[in-house]
């Protein structure tokens, strides 16, 4: 009951719209209880004990210019609370290992992997995921429409933490030559192999046409 | 690009409805769904390269809080040996699939599986098929060390005296388990100018899918919903519901995106089968999700060989005999025809005018092989093409020249049959390349120091069946008049599913804003249809999508006829309306046509059906019967030979001379696909293709400890995928545009052969840029050229394999 007094209480203090969207958060939280996942597949047993005994937490953290307040376990991973807690799968686990670059979202307006990153670690910090890039009117962010118009993407696994990892680029750099977009992007692996058309479509949405290698 | 100027949608670029999902992240991947209640399902798998199971005791693992339940191996019907078993008491490999234990959580699921005893019996095991074929060599599963792929379970050990007659160095080569032979190979020797024999070893790579093979079921009303990473959508269904034990018509597959597969998920594979299991035992949506390291142990690899070929130039490079032996390493399962596929493909490639093949499959101690991007033709391109560039050394013959001296006519027959092709246009693409390469002026530069890195050219070229008949084709128009065109292919990236669903567009002369591709989820009503796999798509759909859009044309016409008079030949269809030609007016909207359809009834709007189209595709049909105008009908046009894709290379590296690294600095990939259909498609697919071949020639690794069968390489940056770094500087994509004849509008596949001539051109550039060694092995890596250079033995014995 004290629960429910405060938040009658803060709400009073809330635009509609704002308390509109903690309920929703909240509700996130009651229906991924079923889904607590540690992502400790592959730890020792001894590891996955130790850590299932600490304290867990309910903790907000700043997606996509929205604040959301969700149940984390102390060795929970940003990409399972991502994509099991706030619905966001368009963050993909590939490796689970901060080798492949598929989980990429931006904090503070750098790129992490976000399966090797606690999602303790991101309070009070400003998360972007690809779900984040998209306008106020549904408008494909720059970025993405370039990957768009220059056939970018082959499977499309990669392709959200290709699109992310080339954003946070051009926001440090937004006029890289094609070998330092190259660079920047390495830490972004893709098996299909569209490597070729991902430079492009950074070229493109540059302006860069003089770069973009066709024929 | 292309040949596009009569054609409304062939040969121009669109819009594929997929890549705006793909760019925003609401693609949703078969771990992107969820499910009320649904558990979360671990595999225990085992430590033990071979091994048997003597009991499994659950007593402790079932007191773990949040255990829900197991599916062991006697819970599943497995298929008879060697096909690979869903859940095993007889491991073959590690990480072998033992059971599936399921928790409320996936933590829980990990501590449960920590607590199963599981009593181990190890038995005798190898990681080298030639260890297996010793007279008391280990067999990697019992029952047999050869078998799978075509050729009978069975044992065949070789003789001491057939080890010890090979020279050093050589393959022994015993008791083959097929062989053929066409041609007077003895003559073909003896007028040889010059004789190349040697030994080769090709690695076997992984597939490095990047979406593991997740998969989430749960049932509803006596069906099974099923989420799994398919390359396929149709194909895999009547298969997957085998596993599980239901009709086809109890399951509903779920498989809209797939995050890469590259062969190995194109046919159904058992883990899809898992979670439908163990979810209809616990009477619980399950999520069963892979990971990475799993996925190296359940995601298959390439076949890899070991073998000797003998090769008999005449003076003008001509090669007159060819005598290949092939061992392919199945790893511990059935697996796919890659050595008999590598014979069809020398044959073709170089025309050899007698040649003898012989080979086996052998087992070991290895994860699940299975088809890669070129299942054994692109292997043997990658050892034959470097073998060419030493004949043409030696016989002081230009590279290109002696590639069009041997290349198949327009009709180029393979194999032992003597098969036709329906089409070939490799001497045209490789004179396409050579000119758009400059390769007269880049010999020039062959060969030149910068410091410690040397330039080197190359080209390379590679093949591969293209196509297949008889699937069925589905297309509705609507009373609203939009044509909704049902397709079961699957989604591999390639944006076939929408291409070859154009050529409906096509015939039905519509514009694609009036299309919608139905695909992705079988409860869209999909006809029966070949796999995404094996560059056939664009032959296959381009046949079923024209048969069944000209089906919806003739009844448009009829419907015409039957309300408007006269007969339905005195019609024709402008892409909105069915016309009386020589009198326009006189017509009906497909919208009205459509509407009548419905009114007509019978055949018209599916309630009557063809005799001869799958049951798949009759059951979806009629699922679709009184909505529409429905084209359907089968694909029996005549066919004239083996559809075939063909693909060459060229490129330019530097290789440096001190780290044994190289860096490509040009690549012009040129492909034989018939009319193109998609140019940005098609242009992509170069490009990438060869990126893998480069991945595959140069920087893949795959390793095993000998002593203990551990794998060593279950990581990206253990098995080395090619990453933005090595990628060329600069590609040039081209085509030939040819139509194929046999293709209703010409079009047919491409690619997998872009992955072998890619990776033909780098072992070429790499052999010839240290003098013309041939190293005789794939993958050629840095250690090995500086060995080389330096006069060092190098690290692995002449066909030691998985050590690499």
């Amino acid at each position: 009951m004290a629960e429910s007094i405060d938040a009658q209480a803060e709400a009073r203090r809330l635009s509609r719209r704002e308390f509109i969207k903690r309920v929703i958060a909240s509700g996130a939280v009651a229906s991924s209880a079923s889904f607590v996942m540690g992502g400790m597949a592959g730890c020792a047993p001894r590891t996955r004990a130790a850590l299932a005994g600490a304290a867990e937490r309910l903790i907000s953290i700043d997606v996509n210019g929205e604040l959301r307040r969700v149940d984390v376990l102390p060795q929970e991973t940003l990409a399972m609370t991502l994509r099991y807690k706030l619905g966001l799968t368009g963050t993909k686990l590939s490796c689970d290992r901060a080798e492949c670059g598929a989980c990429t979202v931006m904090i503070d307006g750098v790129t992490h992997y976000s399966c090797s990153t606690l999602t303790h670690m991101v309070r009070n910090r400003k998360v972007v995921t690809i779900e984040g890039l998209r306008g106020a009117d549904g408008a494909l962010h720059p970025v993405q429409q370039a990957f768009v118009d220059e056939l970018a993407p082959q499977c499309g696994f990669c392709t959200p933490g290709q699109v992310v990892a080339a954003v946070a680029l051009l926001q440090r750099n937004p006029n890289p030559t094609r070998e330092e977009a190259r660079q920047a992007m390495a830490g972004n692996l893709c098996r299909c192999g569209a490597y070729d058309s991902y430079l492009n479509a950074i070229m493109r949405a540059t302006g860069n046409t003089g770069e973009i290698h066709h024929g | 690009m292309a040949n596009a100027a009569n054609n409304k949608h062939l040969g121009k670029d669109f819009l594929p409805p997929d890549v705006i999902a793909k760019v925003t992240g609401e693609a949703k991947y078969a771990e992107d769904f969820r499910a009320d209640g649904m558990v979360f399902a671990r595999l225990l798998s085992s430590p033990y390269p071979h091994a048997r199971v003597r009991s499994i005791d659950l007593s402790e693992a079932e007191k773990v809080p949040g255990y829900v339940g197991v599916l062991l191996p006697e819970d599943v019907n497995n298929p008879a040996p060697p096909e690979s078993p869903l859940l095993t008491m007889e491991p073959g490999y590690i990480g072998s699939a033992i059971l599936l234990l399921a928790a409320e959580s996936e933590t829980a699921a990990q501590d449960a599986i920590d607590k199963v005893r599981i009593d181990y019996e190890p038995l005798p095991f190898h990681l080298d098929p030639l260890v297996s074929l010793r007279p008391d060599g280990p067999d990697a599963h019992t029952g047999g060390n050869v078998g799978g792929a075509g050729v009978e379970l069975q044992t065949i050990k070789w003789t001491n005296e057939d080890f010890a007659n090979a020279p050093a160095g050589a393959m022994p080569m015993g008791k083959a388990a097929q062989e053929w032979t066409y041609g007077d190979l003895d003559a073909g020797f003896a007028q040889a100018k010059l004789i190349i024999d040697t030994p080769f070893v090709h690695a076997s790579n992984s597939h490095h899918s990047m979406e593991p093979r997740t998969a989430m079921a749960y049932w509803q009303n006596g069906k099974c919903i099923l989420h799994v990473s398919s390359q396929s959508q149709s194909f895999i269904l009547p298969a997957v519901a085998g596993m599980i034990g239901i009709p086809p018509s109890d399951l509903v597959i779920i498989a809209e995106f797939c995050g890469g597969g590259f062969g190995s998920k194109g046919a159904a594979y058992t883990l899809q089968a898992l979670p439908a299991l163990l979810s209809k035992k616990l009477n619980r949506p399950v999520m069963m999700r892979i990971s990475r390291a799993e996925e190296y142990y359940h995601g298959a690899a390439r076949m890899g060989f070991q073998g000797q070929v003998k090769l008999g130039f005449a003076e003008d490079g001509r090669l007159l005999a060819a005598d290949l032996y092939i061992i392919q390493e199945n790893g511990a399962y059935a697996s796919f025809p890659d050595f008999r596929n590598a014979a069809d493909g020398l044959s073709l490639m170089y025309q050899p005018a007698a040649m003898r093949w012989r080979g086996l499959p052998v087992f070991a101690n290895s994860p699940w092989r299975t088809a890669q991007r070129g299942p054994g033709y692109n292997q043997i391109m990658h050892i034959m093409e470097p073998l060419l560039d030493q004949a043409a050394r030696e016989l002081n013959i230009d590279r290109l020249q002696i590639r069009l001296k041997n290349s198949p006519e327009r009709k180029g027959v393979f194999g032992s049959r003597r098969t036709a092709v329906t089409s070939c246009y490799v001497r045209e693409a490789l004179e396409r390349g050579a000119q758009i390469f400059n390769w007269e002026e880049k010999l020039r530069l062959h060969g030149q120091r910068n410091g410690s890195k040397i330039t080197s050219v190359a080209v390379g070229q590679a093949f591969h069946p293209a196509g297949f008949t008889g699937f069925d084709g589905l297309v509705r128009i609507l009373p609203t008049g939009k044509v909704h065109i049902h397709t079961g292919v699957g989604n591999l990236g390639t944006f076939s599913h929408s291409s070859t669903s154009r050529i409906a567009a096509e015939v039905l002369k519509v514009d694609w804003d009036d299309c919608v591709i139905e695909r992705g989820d079988s409860r869209r009503h999909l006809p029966w249809n070949i796999g995404q796999f094996g560059s056939n798509t664009n032959f296959t759909m381009a046949r079923t999508n024209f048969v069944a859009a000209t089906d919806a044309v003739n009844k448009l016409k009829a419907i015409a006829a039957r309300r408007l008079g006269g007969n339905a030949e005195q019609y024709d269809v402008d892409g909105k309306r069915v016309f009386r030609r020589g009198s326009p007016g006189t017509g009906l909207t497909y919208a009205q046509a459509a509407q009548l359809a419905i009114q007509y009834g019978g055949s018209f709007d599916g309630h009557e059906l063809p005799e001869d189209i799958n049951a798949m595709t009759k059951e979806s049909a009629a699922a679709l019967a009184g909505t529409g105008l429905i084209g359907v009908a089968k694909d029996t046009l005549p066919v004239d030979g083996a559809p075939s894709a063909f693909a060459v290379g060229f490129v330019q590296i530097e290789l440096d001379l001190e780290t044994g690294k190289h860096t490509i600095v040009d690549y012009v990939g040129v492909a034989d696909c018939g009319t193109v259909i998609h140019p940005a498609g098609l242009e992509t697919q170069i490009k990438s293709g060869a990126v893998q071949g480069f991945s595959v020639a140069a920087l893949e690794r795959i390793v095993y400890d000998p002593q203990i069968g551990l794998p060593a390489s279950i990581g990206y940056y253990q098995a080395k995928p090619a990453t933005y770094g090595d990628v060329a500087h600069r590609f040039h994509t081209s085509a030939v545009d040819s139509p194929d004849p046999s293709s209703p509008l010409g079009t047919k596949g491409i690619g997998e052969p872009l992955l072998g001539c890619a990776a033909s051109a780098l072992l070429c550039a790499i052999s010839e840029a240290v003098g013309g060694h041939v190293f005789n092995r794939t993958p050629i890596v840095p250690d090995m050229i500086l060995n080389h250079l330096h006069g060092r033995p190098q690290a692995h014995g002449p066909l030691q394999v998985n050590c690499q």
